[in-house]
């Protein structure tokens, strides 16, 4: 064997096992998904799959539930970037500072991210079922005592932004954390000297500073945020119901779609419905990503 | 009015002990369903409806409930344990391994091929997962029918899953690491008779010990907790079933123990919890710079 068919066999010999595994799970599936997406596929065995072109693609807007998922997970997604990065921020200029115990309390607001998010769920759900009324009949305050977190759509969604903040903020903390102690001492000091208050000194130092960070950070939340899955398995589990649009339609308030996605084929037995939709929910995704993180990239140019 | 910023030691104190009470008040909530979950599983089935916020009666409860939860047959949290501890060390043995080997070749060799199959595994990346489940367990179901290899409800198909899902990352930091070892120490070696393989066992991964850490921790923890994925590949209830499944199947009934949930959720989270009090510092470093690359 000659040397140059001997090195070409070495690379696949070291590439393939890793390549076969991608292949089956990963790039095999997508394309199978893009054909099923276009037939009539169900989950029932022994049925024909017959192609029916783009009719999946073209059905799935007139389902309420759907629209309703989409509107939904998108308020979902901003409150989470929003909610999380503000918090994480916070925590991070927290325990940046000059304070006992910081790399003790660093470690306290991580450890939630370790949890997953099924087994964090149904913590959350007893909390808000359970925890919080008697809470507020300990504070004295009738409208924590009876509230019914779990069974009011709006609740829920503010529920469900919070046991995922509550997950989340400390892994977006230490992002943050390893960016904020990048920022030069020296110009921190230069811009007390010149008598900047703390806002101006947020403003003009620290963000520009940490602008890389902020790209990533809002990048990953508002990707994890849009296919959140297993917190609302546990905690909601979709629900409660609500009614929906002009025609009164009944919908599930936190179907949000990665759970829609799964419900529409294993429960509604549409395989290619869902398979049709996660593709959308996958176009939808990549789109919104990329464009985030472009201007993201250029607003860091600028600052 | 010209306001002045320089802090006076004693205005310095203050601002530091208020900083210090925030912290300490962020810090409760964040702890408190912790807590929760702790005061709770120490309560009897009465005491957890009747008493949510109070401390619990009798600390000697919290064993019952885990004797019972052990020994329950629908958490099976012996083998349960067992099931998700022998998934997680083989994925990211093969992971790791793999991933590196991968990522070698392919910063090494330069040619268009090479290059396009880096392409395609980065694409793997954006590609969530969604996308690809339905199929992938049609997939697993045709090779059983097919091919008589069986692959849903199998150690070897949720392990070969982890490792497909897992390449794209991996390989990705991997690939940005060896970039900067030098070529000078592969063709030393060359000259001093090592083989390819030997070359890769003997001097790269050594070198890569770091970034392995980082692959490890970020792949252990995902596959740890993982729920989704192992439901469609395991299904749930089933002979094989990880700590988050048997979590669902136990939980996820229609009457609600909750003594016995709260229970099996500390059960759940205290082995990682462990793990984290003693690699903390590679925890969370590691997974920071994962996020950074």
């Amino acid at each position: 064997m000659n040397r140059y068919s001997k090195d070409r066999l070495v690379f696949w010999l070291f590439l393939l096992p890793a390549l076969v595994a991608f292949l089956i799970v990963v790039v095999i599936p997508f394309f199978m998904g893009i054909y099923y997406s276009m037939t009539d596929w169900t989950a029932i065995s022994g049925r024909n799959i017959n192609w029916v072109g783009l009719e999946n693609y073209a059905n799935m807007w007139s389902d309420v539930q759907f629209r309703y998922s989409f509107i939904r997970t998108f308020i979902f997604t901003v409150l989470s970037v929003v909610t999380i990065n503000s918090v994480a921020l916070f925590l991070a200029y927290l325990v940046t500072r000059d304070v006992k115990f910081r790399n003790f309390f660093r470690a306290g607001f991580f450890l939630p991210n370790l949890i997953g998010g099924l087994v964090l769920g149904y913590i959350w759900q007893f909390i808000f079922k359970s925890v919080i009324p008697p809470l507020g009949g300990l504070l004295g305050i009738k409208a924590i005592e009876e509230a019914v977190i779990l069974g009011d759509a709006t609740l829920t969604l503010f529920g469900l932004v919070f046991a995922y903040t509550w997950q989340y903020a400390g892994y977006i903390m230490m992002i943050y954390v390893a960016a904020i102690l990048n920022v030069p001492k020296s110009l921190i000091e230069a811009c007390e000297i010149d008598g900047a208050n703390f806002w101006q000194k947020f403003r003009n130092i620290t963000v520009p500073m940490i602008a890389q960070a902020i790209t990533i950070t809002s990048f990953l939340t508002l990707v994890n945020s849009f296919k959140q899955y297993d917190i609302i398995v546990a905690l909601t589990g979709g629900g409660p119901s609500t009614v929906y649009g002009a025609a009164k339609d009944v919908v599930n308030s936190t179907e949000l779609l990665a759970v829609h996605i799964y419900e529409v084929a294993f429960v509604y037995n549409d395989m290619a419905g869902g398979q049709a939709k996660a593709i959308i929910f996958f176009l939808v995704l990549s789109v919104v990503s990329i464009a985030q993180v472009v201007y993201n990239k250029k607003r860091e140019v600028e600052l | 009015m010209v306001k002045d910023n320089t802090k006076t030691p004693s205005r310095k104190k203050i601002s530091k002990t208020a900083a210090l009470i925030v912290i300490i008040i962020c810090f409760a909530v964040t702890v408190f369903p912790f807590f929760i979950v702790v005061i709770n599983s120490a309560k009897s089935s009465l005491e957890i409806i009747n008493e949510p916020i109070a401390m619990p009666n009798n600390i000697g409860q919290l064993f019952k409930n885990i004797g019972e939860v052990w020994s329950s047959n629908t958490v099976r949290y012996p083998t349960s344990l067992l099931s998700s501890a022998i998934i997680t060390s083989f994925s990211l043995f093969f992971i790791a391994i793999f991933s590196s080997m991968a990522a070698w070749v392919l910063v090494r060799t330069k040619t268009k091929m090479s290059a396009f199959i880096f392409l395609v595994f980065i694409s793997g990346l954006i590609i969530p997962f969604q996308v690809v489940m339905f199929p992938l367990v049609q997939l697993f179901s045709a090779s059983y029918k097919v091919l008589g290899i069986k692959m849903l409800r199998t150690y070897h198909g949720m392990v070969l899953a982890y490792i497909g899902f897992g390449a794209p990352l991996s390989v990705f930091m991997f690939h940005g690491f060896i970039k900067s070892i030098p070529l000078e120490l592969e063709e030393a070696a060359t000259i001093e008779g090592y083989g390819r393989w030997k070359i890769y066992r003997k001097i790269i991964l050594p070198i890569l010990q770091p970034i392995v850490v980082t692959v490890l921790i970020l792949n252990g923890i995902w596959i740890w907790n993982d729920f989704l994925l192992p439901s469609l590949i395991l299904g749930i209830g089933n002979r094989i079933q990880t700590i988050p499944l048997s979590v669902r199947f136990f939980a996820g009934s229609f009457v609600k123990k909750w003594d016995l949930i709260m229970t099996a959720v500390l059960m759940a989270a205290l082995p990682i919890i462990i793990g984290f009090l003693f690699g903390q510092k590679y925890i969370i470093s590691g997974m920071v710079s994962g996020a950074i690359k």
